[in-house]
């Protein structure tokens, strides 16, 4: 459903609305159950766990060499970083800042919104909260549907995101998917649609297909930490503040039953 | 210092000193000490004092959220992420609110269902219904106000469509659109005015409603489950025989309920406070964008029955219409009301049957109007909102036709 509202009020020019159009026009005509399934695909799960240390070191690392060329997240700080992920300051430094930012920095970039507008057709959007918005799930099945498609400026488009704006960064690494149709007859039997069927690779990739999804879910779990970094911590505080109040529950009730026992 | 000025209540020492300038130790007994409640209160007289706690934790936690956020279009949304990530316990101060808020609702939702039930608005409740009646307007305008502040997409276009609805009034319409927003469209000019009323009008507002509800509620005292004035059977010493002072009584009740709601709104707040997309919806992450409208705009569950009438009608101007009497006509119930009982244990099956259906309507109608309008929701959102509006309007009617049961003269109450 979201892609029918995105797909023409992200372009706001005049021309680029028109572009749109035009594909969405020539969309509908060629391959309208193509839209449709890509619409309703359901989403893979993303299996990702935030109190998992190791994983969210990994998806910082991934998060800094793949994304934040393009992508801030301006709420997080990088010592915050340090103090969530068991990092000390150092190697927050060395490993996670490619600029001249300090620790207590935010994760901004350098990158002109209007020079991103310029290059992509959208200013890539920041991604503090992506996963709040978004949701782990589709994040996860985003980064894993990329396919060839030779009408698109970037060469790529994606299933749960038709006309992505976004390259397919992570190309070398997963290898190139190309996507599988298959012949269905309509139901009045007049034509032949093209139904979407899948995604298969094309060439091989620098990971292997496990690696490559454990690389994915390493960044969407990071994505999901940096949406609400106090996540783990709410969650721990939970146990102890229920485990408090179901005592004082007692207590409390101990003290009405004692009271109201005089009333007949 | 001479001999110490007496006073009324018989009080000493620095208390007695306040007492006979001030009437503290007399409004305590007045107001709840010496309060005489029926001794029937059953589950549904939770909700009362809950909403009251809601209420002191909604203005407890609204100041402090209040030092750390910015009412501009430019710096809200950031200053909600800083008191998230930044501000220490800023996060827990942040969900205790937005979880308040619908808490709010869920709490006086009930009190007004309990209301329903025991005919609480009844004669001499009248005025008492009014102003409960009055605090959950003034509760509908905080919540709407309130949801614009964080300046999420979701809070962008809610208040871009509510504001939009008093456009279909005829000829002032437009003006009086731009008049409340101070502005063509929702912008920094709305959310400044909004957040001056969110935190010191409406707040005001209600803090004043409460105490008056309080006054009126302890002049005539408390209905019960069984609809009977405790008034009229009086001991020698001319207390109700079926009352019992609030305090302590009733203070270490309600203290128990406290606690027990306590363990569902901390159960919420620290282990799912978005509530799945209900508390806080997923499109309000994602910053007020002018150019993108959320893919649905719906607002949040408690104002979605009244969202699901107004959609329910074709004509924009009539739905809005509608849309209003369906919360104005609360305020008629006690004189919409013929019954010559109050308890829904003593009233017939005629008045259960409409209570019960008009209860589904409700939800239904909530539930309608939180998804995307299809034919057949549409056509389901005509009839309920027509059983909605079917228990007010035939309640003259059918609670006088209704067979009531004779009302016995003492509770009921069985020894715990």
């Amino acid at each position: 459903m979201r892609t029918k509202m995105k797909a023409p009020a992200m372009n706001n020019t005049v021309k680029n609305m028109i572009r749109t159009l035009k594909l969405c026009t020539l969309l509908f005509i060629g391959t309208a159950a193509v839209a449709v399934q890509a619409e309703e695909r359901e989403l893979l799960h993303a299996n990702n766990d935030v109190a998992n240390k190791a994983s969210l070191q990994r998806g910082a690392r991934n998060f800094v060499n793949y994304c934040s060329g393009c992508h801030s997240t301006k709420y997080v700080r990088y010592n915050r970083l340090a103090v969530d992920l068991d990092l000390t300051d150092a190697q927050v430094k060395d490993n996670l800042i490619f600029t001249n930012a300090k620790v207590t920095d935010n994760m901004t970039i350098n990158m002109d919104p209007a020079d991103g507008k310029a290059w992509f057709g959208k200013t890539p959007p920041d991604l503090s909260l992506i996963a709040r918005s978004r949701g782990t799930d589709y994040l996860y099945t985003f980064l894993h549907s990329f396919y060839l498609d030779p009408s698109r400026p970037t060469g790529m488009n994606n299933v749960v995101l038709p006309n992505a704006a976004m390259p397919n960064v992570l190309w070398e690494l997963q290898g190139l998917q190309k996507a599988v149709y298959e012949g269905k007859t309509s139901e009045d039997g007049k034509r032949v649609d093209k139904v979407f069927k899948g995604l298969e690779a094309d060439t091989k990739g620098k990971l292997s297909p496990e690696e490559y999804d454990q690389f994915v879910r390493d960044t969407v779990n990071f994505l999901d930490y940096v949406g609400e970094p106090g996540q783990v911590e709410r969650r721990n505080l939970g146990i102890r503040v229920m485990g408090f109040l179901l005592v004082l529950f007692l207590l409390a009730y101990a003290l009405k039953t004692e009271y109201w026992k005089d009333i007949k | 210092m001479s001999t110490e000025t007496k006073n009324d209540v018989g009080t000493t020492g620095l208390l007695g000193w306040i007492d006979a300038r001030f009437p503290l130790t007399k409004t305590w007994r007045e107001q709840w000490g010496d309060y005489y409640a029926p001794k029937n209160f059953n589950f549904w007289y939770y909700f009362g004092s809950l909403a009251l706690l809601v209420l002191i934790l909604q203005i407890v936690t609204g100041i402090f959220l209040t030092m750390n956020y910015k009412p501009s279009a430019e710096g809200a949304f950031a200053s909600v992420e800083y008191i998230m990530r930044d501000v220490n316990w800023g996060w827990l101060i942040r969900y205790m609110h937005s979880t308040g808020a619908s808490a709010f609702f869920i709490v006086v939702y009930l009190h007004m269902f309990r209301g329903l039930m025991y005919g609480s608005y009844k004669n001499p409740r009248e005025l008492l219904w009014i102003f409960g009646m009055l605090i959950y307007l003034c509760l509908m305008a905080e919540a709407f106000m309130g949801y614009l502040l964080p300046w999420g997409n979701m809070s962008y276009w809610g208040a871009q469509v509510i504001t939009n609805l008093f456009g279909a009034i005829p000829y002032v319409g437009t003006s009086l659109v731009e008049w409340i927003r101070g502005d063509y469209f929702i912008s920094d000019i709305t959310l400044n005015r909004f957040f001056a009323l969110h935190v010191i009008a409406l707040p005001l507002a209600l803090v004043f409603l409460v105490v008056a509800h309080l006054l009126a509620l302890h002049e005539v005292g408390s209905n019960n489950p069984d609809g009977i004035e405790i008034k009229k059977n009086k001991g020698p010493d001319g207390k109700p025989l079926d009352g019992i002072p609030s305090h302590p009584y009733y203070s270490v009740k309600d203290f128990m309920g406290f606690v027990f709601f306590a363990m569902i709104f901390a159960g919420i707040v620290l282990f799912e406070p978005t509530v799945g997309n209900l508390f806080l919806e997923k499109a309000n992450f994602d910053p007020a964008d002018r150019l993108q409208t959320p893919d649905e705009i719906a607002p949040v569950w408690y104002f979605t029955p009244y969202y699901a009438i107004l959609r329910a009608v074709p004509n924009k101007l009539l739905g809005v219409v509608l849309m209003g009497v369906a919360v104005m006509i609360f305020f008629l119930l006690p004189w919409l009301d013929r019954a010559k009982v109050k308890s829904i244990r003593y009233r017939g099956w005629l008045y259960k049957g409409f209570l019960g259906s008009f209860v589904i309507s409700f939800i239904a109608l909530g539930y309608i109007g939180m998804h995307k309008p299809t034919p057949v929701l549409t056509i389901e959102s005509r009839i309920f909102s027509i059983i909605y509006f079917a228990f007010f309007l035939l309640m003259p009617w059918y609670t006088n036709v209704d067979k009531t049961k004779p009302v016995p003269d003492r509770v009921t109450f069985h020894a715990h």
